[in-house]
């Protein structure tokens, strides 16, 4: 008898693993602008969408391509883009706008090397602090990674479920080499996967005030179209949805917006730690790098080195308290990635001086070797 | 006498403008357009940028989006393609739809998206204190081209034409009942619409070009329109210094969302 084939289980490159879990997450609104690394991103989503009755539109530009994804969101559509480096840098005003005006969206940033135009078909790592940073004012970040085309696939689900839960952007960052490798994806049957939709309100239009103070922070909009007609903008506004100058609703605005992040920490963050329970170096990789990591705390360990490893999958709120934890048992910290040490800073800040942070860094477009690694560890101890 | 306040968000009045501004003019002949449509109000999104004429939609209850510089349109046009029976207004400004959003500008026009875009034209930056703007007329004055302005002008009506909008049209506030039909049309044509509207700021550029007495303004802009039938009667001498009014483009043109959807349609028969 011949075997069924499970049809559950593809080879996958990780952007169209991207473009699968966003549909699979009920992504319904996809504007873009072609860039590489991320266009199969856009070109998967340019063929799957209209089937299932959702939006695929390529915008003139980056800019626009942000605009519409917003526009399309509070029309209550789950909304995406994809883009890389150059593109990201251009979207940043209208990210800090969804940010200011609690838009839920997903931005895709699959990372090459700069700045400028840089490497378009080499991977890096270079914008993760401009993922935290890289719009001007104050507000809180979620921005996950990625280092396999099963993880994308699963952190582009995550990623829109958290926006959709604290109303809000959310970054996913993967690199080049996870976006363009083609590799094994085992698929979720569909109605086993988790999904958040964002709340809708309950009280009539009458009683309805868009940014009214919540328990847990996180405003309720209604979806345009619904009844409830209210005003949206980027300016400091208050419960109302319009612009205020009032010092104290102004504060407790911006408060909020970094506050709603900090207070739900516990429910965002997570890492993989691999042998960190005995380790003396703990290896602090993501992305693509992550996997070198693992690959050379086993090297370690063969050759009777206790190392061991902490990979955040989401870099943004980052995970302070779980590099503290580590630091406390550990002699030293090898923070390797494919940037200039933009994430080792945080380690050193986060684990407080307690060990020495030694720093593995690569920005000519290749990636970092598993005994790349291990050598590092070797000088750390 | 007409009910505005039936269509007004009373609690953030008074509003912004400086006293001679034209566009509550504009806010008034939109607001009696939009009665006029019989559209209910919650099928109503109304997107801007950012500029003075972009604040008009916090004063009118309906759905409102107050977007980023140059990008009402896009906006907009997530919005329009997110719901398409949803009626999408935007109202934006010479600066920032055709300086920094210019490329929105025309690419919705090509795109020919169901939208209405309600263009107020007062020749200059007038929130940021009057810089010049892409409709500023040569050697005209503002306050980053204190010598006279070294620039030529966009024709903005113009420009939408080229890029293929399916409705054009100029209007100005002194000619307010004419500016009111004019919305009217452009909200019912079924494309990208355009209404280009004239609208005074003496406060910005009044000042600096010899009318800053409102009343010198609107004088102004009485003189220098022409309905676009006595237009086609003017020789090119004749035109120097004129602008015409009225319905520049009507045409029929297939209609970017209709598209999407017969595709969504056509892929849900197949299967």
């Amino acid at each position: 008898m011949k075997k069924k084939r499970a049809d559950n289980i593809c080879m996958m490159q990780g952007n169209q693993a991207c473009a699968r879990g966003a549909m699979m997450a009920g992504c319904r609104f996809f504007a873009g602008y072609p860039i590489t690394p991320s266009s199969e991103i856009a070109e998967n989503l340019a063929l799957s969408m209209p089937a299932v009755g959702g939006r695929f539109i390529q915008m003139e530009d980056e800019i626009g391509a942000m605009g519409a994804v917003i526009g399309a969101s509070l029309t209550g559509l789950k909304s995406m883009t994809a883009t890389s480096g150059p593109g990201f840098s251009l979207k940043q005003e209208n990210i800090g706008y969804a940010a200011m005006a609690e838009v839920p969206c997903v931005v895709v940033n699959v990372q090459r090397g700069g700045p400028s135009t840089g490497m378009p078909t080499f991977p890096a790592q270079m914008d993760v602090q401009q993922a935290r940073w890289g719009s001007h004012g104050d507000r809180g970040v979620i921005a996950l990674s990625a280092s396999s085309a099963q993880e994308t696939f699963e952190q582009t689900i995550r990623a829109f479920n958290l926006s959709e839960k604290y109303m809000m952007p959310v970054i996913l960052l993967v690199d080049e080499v996870v976006a363009h490798s083609t590799e094994k994806v085992v698929l979720p049957d569909p109605g086993g996967i988790e999904l958040f939709n964002r709340k809708q309100p309950t009280e009539s239009p009458g009683e309805y005030l868009p940014y009214r103070e919540t328990d847990d922070g996180i405003p309720v909009l209604a979806r345009f179209g619904t009844g409830y007609r209210y005003n949206v903008t980027g300016l400091c506004h208050d419960e109302t949805g319009f612009p205020t100058n009032n010092p104290e609703k102004i504060e407790k605005l911006i408060r909020r917006l970094t506050d709603k992040i900090e207070r739900h920490r516990k429910d965002i963050t997570h890492c993989h730690k691999i042998m960190l329970e005995d380790a003396d170096v703990a290896i602090f990789a993501y992305g693509s790098v992550a996997r070198s990591a693992r690959r050379a705390v086993f090297l370690c360990r063969e050759a009777g080195i206790k190392a061991g490893l902490i990979e955040p999958t989401v870099l943004w709120p980052f995970p302070s308290d779980e590099v503290l934890e580590t630091a406390e048992g550990v002699k030293a910290f090898v923070v390797a990635e494919m940037n200039l040490g933009q994430m080792a800073r945080e380690v050193e800040l986060a684990s407080k001086c307690r060990v020495e942070v030694h720093r593995l860094n690569r920005v000519d477009g290749r990636l970092i070797t598993p005994q790349q690694v291990v050598e590092k560890v070797r000088e750390a101890l | 006498m007409f009910d505005y306040l039936r269509y007004i968000r009373e609690r953030n009045f008074p509003h912004i403008w400086c006293s001679g501004c034209g566009d509550g003019i504009v806010l008034k002949a939109l607001i009696r357009a939009v009665d006029k449509l019989g559209i209910s109000r919650d099928e109503m999104v109304m997107v801007s940028g950012i500029g003075c004429s972009s604040r008009t939609p916090g004063y009118v209850d309906i759905n409102t989006l107050h977007t980023t510089h140059g990008r009402a349109i896009p906006f907009a046009t997530g919005v329009k393609l997110a719901n398409p029976k949803l009626h999408v207004i935007v109202v934006t400004g010479d600066g920032d739809a055709t300086a920094i959003g210019g490329n929105h500008y025309i690419h919705a026009a090509r795109r020919n998206i169901d939208l209405t875009v309600l263009l107020y034209n007062n020749y200059i930056y007038g929130m940021t204190g009057g810089q010049v703007s892409p409709t500023t007329p040569r050697g005209k004055r503002a306050s980053t081209a204190p010598f006279g302005n070294q620039e030529p002008a966009f024709n903005i009506s113009d420009l939408a034409e080229a890029a293929g909008a399916s409705f054009v049209a100029r209007g100005d506030v002194y000619h307010a009942q004419k500016l009111e039909k004019l919305i009217v049309k452009a909200v019912q044509k079924k494309g990208f619409s355009v209404v280009e509207i004239l609208s005074p700021c003496p406060t910005a550029y009044g000042r600096r070009n010899r009318m800053a007495h409102p009343v010198k303004m609107m004088e102004w802009l009485r003189d220098q329109t022409v309905p676009v039938a006595k237009w086609e009667r003017l020789s090119p001498e004749e035109r120097e210094g004129k602008v015409r009014t009225g319905i520049i483009v009507d045409v029929d043109k297939v209609e970017y969302t209709e598209t999407n959807d017969k595709l969504i349609e056509s892929l849900k028969a197949d299967k």
